[in-house]
């Protein structure tokens, strides 16, 4: 027998239910895929304590995701459930997994590049790389606006395909 | 595609659809965010730094929002609505850090609405009405090149909860300052008309340097910003002589009162209104 074999198992489904409640404003990906749920654990008293980081100070999904996380884990079964916010680290852009990757270019949303590291200076000059068409996968794109229907995205447009996209910027 | 209808499942399941409701008494924002004060921190002096910080956001937060349906282009009104909701996601979490901290246990909304003008301790800069989109963008710039300094600067602050709302704005204010810088060479650089209307902008902004650099003074870092922004957009900035605005002392223009008339006015007239 090992001790704490049952709790450790209880904790790892714990997560698999958390990791599964999809993203109130990009709902093809979970919060595991987005890089919110940052840890599920399971405390002695059987109380589930999940918790999440907000991408944006203002995201007002947050309150969507926090209840959702609960709900969820009600359902399956526990009765005590906590969700604790972490505002730190920040979230960045590059916690967005590698299937979540997939999944935004499958619904034709182009994922985030690599996030910039350390202060980002201010630079005037076009010298941002053209991001990828999710559609045709052409590099002949531009940016039309450098906010889109969510605090999380720019629009950009293809001049390959012509269709235009939203693209989860790197931050 | 089944993506055609993933946006579908979010009206699953959710009888109860008032967690995307609108008003006032939201979930506390710091909901499970260890609230201890380090030792060696002044709590008073804490909350006093978290709530002028977050009055300098809702205040410029509403300026932008005031832009919605009148914006030039629709995407520039999504632009600057979405610059206003990070301004005011800081404002909601700093306000919550302040109640937590000061002793009172006031909430969020006790900041933000129920406050007079002269409580409030935004720089007179954040209050100007904005009749004219130049104005708009130069005085977005120089707000998000103060605070976007003076906040990295927060990252290291000793209380970790004001530590962590600065480090998470400096990734919003450096894309704000990016959008700002841009109109502005844009419209520096453009027509004789927009070049005229960002001279008349910039002039309006430079006496209120100032009172920025007396609350933080992060002035080589602005400077640093607004020479390379006037350079490419082929202006200058004006020397003037700075005008004594002292909102962190509670003293604000003629301006302020009306702004948080609107602002409030639902919120008094209906305490605990949700709709």
């Amino acid at each position: 027998m090992v001790t704490g074999g049952p709790a450790l198992l209880d904790a790892r489904r714990a997560r698999r239910v958390a990791e599964r409640v999809p993203d109130p404003e990009l709902p093809m990906l979970t919060l595991a895929d987005l890089g919110v749920l940052r840890d599920v654990e399971v405390r002695a008293d059987g109380t589930v304590v999940a918790s999440l980081t907000p991408t944006y100070s203002g995201c007002p999904a947050m309150a969507e995701m926090r209840a959702d996380v609960a709900a969820r884990l009600r359902a399956a079964g526990y009765a005590r459930v906590e969700i604790r916010t972490v505002l730190d680290p920040p979230w960045t852009s590059d916690w967005i997994t590698g299937s979540g990757r997939r999944k935004l270019i499958e619904h034709g949303i182009a994922p985030p590049g690599r996030a910039p590291r350390g202060p980002v200076p201010l630079v005037l000059s076009p010298t941002r790389p053209a991001v990828p068409c999710p559609r045709c996968g052409s590099r002949d794109t531009e940016e039309t606006s450098r906010f889109a229907a969510t605090s999380c995205k720019a629009l950009w447009r293809c001049r390959s395909c012509r269709e235009p996209f939203e693209y989860v910027k790197e931050i | 595609m089944s993506d055609d209808h993933v946006y579908l499942t979010l009206a699953e399941g959710h009888e109860d659809d008032t967690r995307w409701a609108y008003g006032t008494g939201f979930e506390d924002p710091l909901h499970g965010v260890d609230t201890a004060v380090p030792e060696g921190v002044d709590a008073g002096e804490l909350a006093a730094q978290c709530v002028a910080l977050a009055d300098d956001a809702l205040v410029g937060a509403q300026r932008l929002a005031e832009w919605i349906t009148r914006a030039p282009e629709l995407e520039e009104e999504v632009a600057l609505a979405n610059i206003g909701l990070d301004l005011l996601g800081q404002a909601r979490l700093l306000y919550t850090r302040a109640g937590q901290v000061d002793g009172t246990g006031r909430d969020e909304d006790a900041y933000a609405y129920f406050r007079d003008p002269a409580d409030f301790r935004n720089v007179t800069l954040a209050e100007l009405p904005g009749g004219d989109f130049a104005f708009t963008v130069v005085r977005l710039l120089v707000l998000s090149s103060w605070r976007l300094a003076h906040f990295r600067r927060l990252t290291g602050h000793p209380d970790p909860v004001l530590a962590a709302v600065a480090a998470k704005g400096v990734k919003e204010l450096t894309y704000h300052r990016q959008y700002a810088a841009q109109w502005c060479v844009r419209l520096g650089d453009g027509t004789d008309e927009s070049h005229r209307r960002m001279r008349a902008a910039l002039e309006q902004v430079a006496p209120y340097l100032g009172e920025l650099h007396a609350a933080h003074d992060v002035r080589d870092e602005v400077a640093d910003d607004l020479r390379q922004v006037t350079g490419a957009a082929g202006l200058t900035l004006p020397v003037h002589r700075p005008l004594p605005g002292r909102g962190r002392a509670g003293e604000h223009t003629e301006h302020l009162a009306p702004l948080l008339t609107e602002l409030q006015g639902v919120a008094r007239a209906h305490p605990g209104a949700t709709w």
